[in-house]
């Protein structure tokens, strides 16, 4: 029924290569839509297009059968993908990425497998320009499916957030990787007949590995492991692309290799940390000792909703800058809220975002642009700190570390160095906040303790309202 | 395709991806980390190829997951990406001299 002769593409014809360059063209071109808001959405159609181009071809290349098989795949596949994306929330969306990007790397290790097994079942040599890919594709695709599947328990909250640690875990991980390398070199040698057992040993490795790289990364440094396990996956593509052949293949998986380590470098840039010490100190979580015993009982002032109200409504110009609390809190609708009452008053208010804001990169503009504020309104760090000075009163909501002035001032400080909005040079500071606990780092902030420094302690939803409320009323 | 060929076109796509992704501001990083997320489940193709000849049921098992992970990857990671940058579309102005109940009525609605 399915038996279309004319229509079939020969796998590395002409036809069908032409129809690949078409789609990775739909990609890099879809991507580079995204630079601009308005013309983004439109971008991931048209990538979304290529994508339908790539898979359409190869189901008419020759050879493609089991028909059955691969309409079962599709249909539950899609049923997954159209259901979760559908229920998602929007602060749920770095565990949503991590998962997409988990089974993304466990496809590539599991096709790593199937071209073992198929090319030992007839016989057949490896190429070592084919072993070699499928090797490095299955070893990080493995890694990426299990790391993933880490993040995404940490994210969700199933795995606990703070850092899990253990005696000598560097040197295991040390001694697992050296164990892969050097098993993936005897199944290169032996190419000629690979031992199955050997690669799905290889494959068991990665996945332990995966599992006790992620386990020991508390849930700040988040943004960092996510970026980097999304670029692993695209590299995993990519070689999965060399081993099959593909060139669709080879250029997508590679744009998202790129994506991925521009953005891992970018988190940590942010963080003032280089990507290993974020893989392998095992940062934050326990209070650094040392610093947070030094905290002594020092004053703050403490203001309610109304000293806020008559602060913010009374000024020129607000910077609000939130932070992961404000998210779990889910307060930004309430918190747009009250820019709106403070614009209605002729206040001018922009939002202020540290590139870690949130447990993803730009996560942080997404739950704002769901509450509908505009984009021109979300102000990258460095821009907005030319501004701190000018500004009249800056917000703090749920945000801790991205502004504590002892990471320029105090050069023992564990985030000495870090990049910060510097919110202690505007003229007035809210901090809303639950208590004074320490932040991700486990250190005191030294800027709810300066003079012109307010707390407004509470929920951050509920502090939103009733600061809204307030200034409706004056 | 030779090896050398292959890797011409890997180190090209490679220049390529850092020049295009690094004009993406950091507003968007979130959309096009899923949206670049949902290109790589392109392998799903790779599932498709080796579904092909899979003949035993372990490979049959193994085809049928990774296509699934495939879609999964492809069809969820391009609808949530919309989704998202669906949210930055600007929206028909609104007065300003609305009163606050409206604009929370209205931002409301729209979540769904």
């Amino acid at each position: 029924m399915l038996d279309l002769p004319s229509a079939v593409l020969k796998p590395g014809g002409d036809a069908a290569a032409a129809l690949y360059i078409l789609a990775f063209s739909c990609f890099i071109f879809g991507v580079r839509q995204g630079t601009h808001p308005t013309t983004a959405k439109r971008g991931n159609l048209i990538a979304a297009g290529g994508m339908a181009v790539a898979v359409a071809t190869t189901l008419l290349l020759d050879g493609i059968g089991n028909w059955g098989l691969i309409a079962l795949g599709l249909g539950i596949g899609t049923a997954v993908g159209v259901i979760a994306s559908i229920r998602v929330q929007m602060t749920e969306m770095p565990q949503m990425v991590a998962l997409y990007n988990g089974v993304g790397g466990g496809a590539v290790a599991l096709i790593a497998w199937s071209e073992i097994r198929h090319g030992l079942s007839i016989g057949e040599d490896f190429p070592l320009d084919t072993l070699i890919p499928i090797l490095f594709s299955a070893v990080v695709g493995s890694v990426s499916f299990w790391g993933s599947l880490i993040a995404f328990g940490k994210l969700q909250g199933i795995l606990p957030g703070q850092p899990v640690k253990a005696p000598g875990q560097q040197i295991l991980n040390a001694g697992l990787l050296v164990g892969i390398v050097v098993a993936c070199v005897v199944l290169s040698v032996n190419a000629d007949d690979p031992s199955q057992a050997l690669f799905i040993a290889v494959l068991v490795a990665a996945a332990i590995l995966g599992n006790l790289v992620v386990l020991p990364i508390g849930g700040a440094d988040m943004p960092v492991v996510i970026s980097l396990l999304n670029a692993f996956t695209g590299l995993s593509a990519a070689a999965a692309g060399f081993a099959l052949d593909n060139v669709a293949l080879i250029v997508a998986g590679t744009l998202v290799g790129s994506s991925g380590t521009i953005l891992t470098l970018e988190m940590a840039k942010a963080m003032n940390r280089s990507v290993g010490n974020v893989l392998f100190a095992g940062f934050g979580g326990a209070p650094a000792g040392g610093a947070a015993a030094s905290a002594e009982e020092r004053p703050v002032v403490s203001i309610g909703a109304q000293d806020a109200a008559i602060k913010l409504a009374y000024a020129d110009s607000v910077v609000i800058v939130p932070g992961y609390g404000m998210a779990v809190a889910q307060a930004q609708h309430s918190v747009k809220e009250m820019a709106d009452e403070l614009e209605k008053r002729g206040v001018t208010v922009n939002y202020a975002i540290h590139p870690v804001a949130g447990r993803m990169p730009g996560h942080m503009n997404v739950l704002l642009a769901e509450a509908d504020v505009p984009y021109e309104k979300l102000r990258e760090m460095e821009d907005i700190n030319h501004e701190m000075p000018r500004t009249d009163v800056a917000v703090v909501i749920g945000a801790n570390d991205v502004t504590n002035p002892a990471a320029k001032n105090d050069p023992d400080s564990p985030i000495a160095g870090m990049p910060i909005i510097e919110v202690n040079e505007a003229q007035q500071v809210i901090v809303i906040k639950r208590s004074l606990s320490p932040g991700f780092a486990g250190i005191d902030n030294d800027l709810f303790y300066e003079p012109n420094t307010s707390m407004l302690f509470g929920d951050a939803k509920k502090v939103a309202t009733d600061v809204a409320a307030e200034i409706q009323e004056l | 395709m030779s090896l050398m060929t292959e890797i011409t076109i890997f180190v090209l796509a490679a220049f390529v991806g850092f020049e295009v992704i690094s004009k993406v501001p950091t507003t968007l990083h979130t959309p096009l980390m899923s949206q670049t997320n949902a290109i790589h489940g392109i392998v799903m193709l790779g599932g498709l190829i080796v579904a092909g000849y899979a003949n035993d049921p372990i490979e049959q098992v193994i085809a049928v997951i990774a296509i699934a992970f495939g879609a999964i990857n492809i069809v969820g990671g391009f609808m949530v990406t919309d989704r998202m940058l669906g949210m930055f579309v600007r929206k028909p102005k609104e007065k300003p001299a609305e009163s606050s109940t409206d604009a929370s009525g209205s931002s409301g609605s729209e979540e769904g």
